[in-house]
């Protein structure tokens, strides 16, 4: 079997009883970066050093030391994950020279647990996108179709992982950006509990929202990270003392006594045929398996698009206030000025630093926090964001799993919508519900549209069942049988 | 309605300079999505408490030591503009 057909556990074994040193893995995915990324453009920055990584790492298997469940094996982080001497530009301008002085807790558990990083991936600037079309770095590829976006915002994660160019990926999701692009590359994302993963040293975009979480290429695999991953920090003090369950033993075949709900708002002509059949099919598979089809009501989540970008553009509005040119960060010339008024030095610093996007954002968060519109606009979506969540609590006394679909389409062509900011935003329909509620969310791939494009199917529980999202996603995997099928670039 | 010089106010508050085509587009958009998204005045919220955090924080005792965890050269490694361990900026006024 090739290196990148093998699972995290099939690799931790063959790499433990030395069949494969962490120096050859690193090179064998390094040489994969080199020959197929040109296409993607999945990552920004390609850690070089890793290779010295990967022999300090065989010598300390080779002295017989405890090196950790993800030892040796090279994975892509987002770029919005700070890492210590490695460049994270969270696919800005503005972050164009930035070097961390520190790693976030997520990058410092994977290195303990002994993973090394490839390289940091592309991305939607700020993570403000659904289309990996918004990055300075320009736009990612889809593996499958390289005319079609892989999704968004973590787009560079799902298009490296889809044409196997790591072990596994880290993205982060803050309204749907693991699971959509995820459905859209045909792997796996699972979105955690908010606080069931530290935000520390992730670039912040909407605190309340923003979770960090697995990108694979199997359901096991995101058990695995996602187990390494989580738990309490005291850099983030929303982060839960929970204890982190052994996800791995969550995995199932069958469907027995697990009760599935569909959410009747979510019917919607805006479904295309092809993602309508995919739901479908997994529906029956599910009861096929043994599992109970349940139908809930969230009727709130007809608000869920306003709500998210309402809250989400607002949190941003101030997290982004940081960025003055100061103390890092992108600087406009000066050169030639004695002197400048200081409210058109940030001015200008942000206003060349900042791409349309962001600042299309910023715009509708300070809009949405000052004097006079405070209440009708943030204060209120943070009520129907209440409201919302209570809805969800409700359908979750009658199912375990929600199922739904992930977005309306497979993935859309480069170009098609990223003109009208709008019909951007409506992507988000099945998704945002997740993170304003807070609830875990996956998406596991479960078919393919008529133009051969990947359809996953998305898995929602409550909060801190992410349990319950590993058991149904495994069993539909297994029945599902598609993951043979691989993208044409590779 | 959002005209060009409240476009003007909020980009100030916002501390972007903007090109006049940049805030013509803002004009022209801002409340195009302002009025789809204006569509939750029609839920009632009475006396409902907004939601800022979604799941609980549990509160946690640590012991108050001061941490170095970075060097002021470590910093200061970022900065556009430095001048000895400061960060430098040009005359403002």
């Amino acid at each position: 079997m090739a290196i990148i057909d093998l699972s995290i556990a099939e690799l931790r074994k063959k790499i433990q009883q030395r069949e494969l040193s962490a120096t050859q893995l690193s090179e064998a995915f390094l040489n994969r970066i080199k020959e197929l990324d040109p296409k993607l453009n999945s990552f920004i920055t390609v850690n070089e050093r890793v290779m010295d990584d990967a022999r300090e790492l065989d010598k300390r298997i080779a002295a017989g030391e405890n090196v950790g469940p993800l030892a040796g094996l090279p994975l892509a982080i987002k770029d919005m994950l700070c890492t210590k001497g490695i460049k994270t530009t969270a696919a800005s301008k503005m972050l164009n020279n930035f070097v961390p002085p520190y790693d976030s807790t997520v990058v410092a558990k994977l290195k303990k647990a002994g993973a090394l990083v490839i390289g940091k991936t592309n991305l939607d600037e700020f993570a403000m996108g659904s289309s990996n079309e918004t990055s300075f770095y320009g736009s990612v590829k889809n593996p499958w179709n390289l005319d079609c976006v892989p999704g968004g915002s973590s787009g560079g994660s799902a298009a490296a992982q889809a044409a196997r160019l790591a072990v596994a990926s880290i993205g982060t999701d803050t309204g749907g950006s693991i699971r959509q692009p995820a459905s859209f590359c045909g792997i796996v994302g699972i979105k955690p509990t908010y606080g069931r993963v530290s935000r520390y040293g992730i670039v912040a975009y909407a605190s309340s929202l923003d979770q960090a979480g697995p990108m694979t290429s199997t359901v096991a695999d995101a058990a695995e990270m996602l187990e390494v991953i989580s738990g309490h920090d005291i850099h983030d003090s929303t982060s839960s003392q929970k204890s982190v369950p052994t996800f791995t033993q969550s995995l199932r075949k069958d469907l027995k006594g697990m009760k599935i709900g569909l959410i009747r708002e979510y019917e919607t002509d805006a479904i295309s045929a092809d993602v309508r059949k995919t739901v479908e099919n997994a529906i029956a598979t599910a009861k096929s398996l043994g599992a109970e089809v349940v139908e809930v009501q969230v009727p709130l989540t007809q608000y869920a698009v306003p709500i998210y970008y309402l809250v989400a553009a607002s949190e941003a509005s101030s997290n982004l206030a940081r960025y003055d040119g100061v103390r890092y960060g992108y600087r406009a010339d000066y050169q030639n000025l004695s002197a400048v008024e200081l409210e058109k030095f940030y001015c200008k610093n942000r206003g060349q630093g900042f791409g349309e996007e962001v600042q299309r954002r910023i715009m509708l968060g300070t809009y949405a926090l000052s004097s006079g519109y405070y209440d009708a606009y943030y204060n209120k979506a943070g009520q129907v964001r209440r409201l919302l969540t209570q809805e969800f609590q409700s359908a979750f006394e009658k199912c375990d799993v929600i199922l739904s679909p992930v977005s309306t389409t497979a993935a859309f062509k480069i170009g098609e919508r990223i003109s009208d900011p709008l019909a951007m935003y409506l992507n988000d329909i099945f998704t945002t519900s997740t993170n304003l509620a807070g609830l875990p969310g996956m998406s596991v791939p479960f078919g393919f549209s008529a133009q051969g494009m990947p359809i996953g199917i998305q898995l929602t529980a409550t909060h801190f069942q992410e349990e319950k999202l590993f058991a149904v996603a495994s069993a539909l995997e297994a029945a599902a049988n598609i993951s043979d099928r691989r993208p044409n670039v590779i | 309605m959002i005209d060009l010089a409240d476009i003007e106010k909020i980009a100030l508050l916002a501390r972007l300079e903007l090109s006049p085509e940049k805030a013509r587009e803002h004009a022209e958009q801002l409340p195009r999505v302002l009025k789809h998204f204006e569509q939750i005045a029609q839920v009632s919220t009475v006396g409902v408490e907004p939601l800022v955090t979604p799941t609980e924080i549990e509160a946690y005792w640590r012991e108050d030591d001061v941490v170095q965890e970075l060097t002021p050269d470590e910093i200061l490694a970022n900065a556009p503009d430095k001048i000895g361990h400061l960060f430098r900026v040009p005359p403002v006024i």
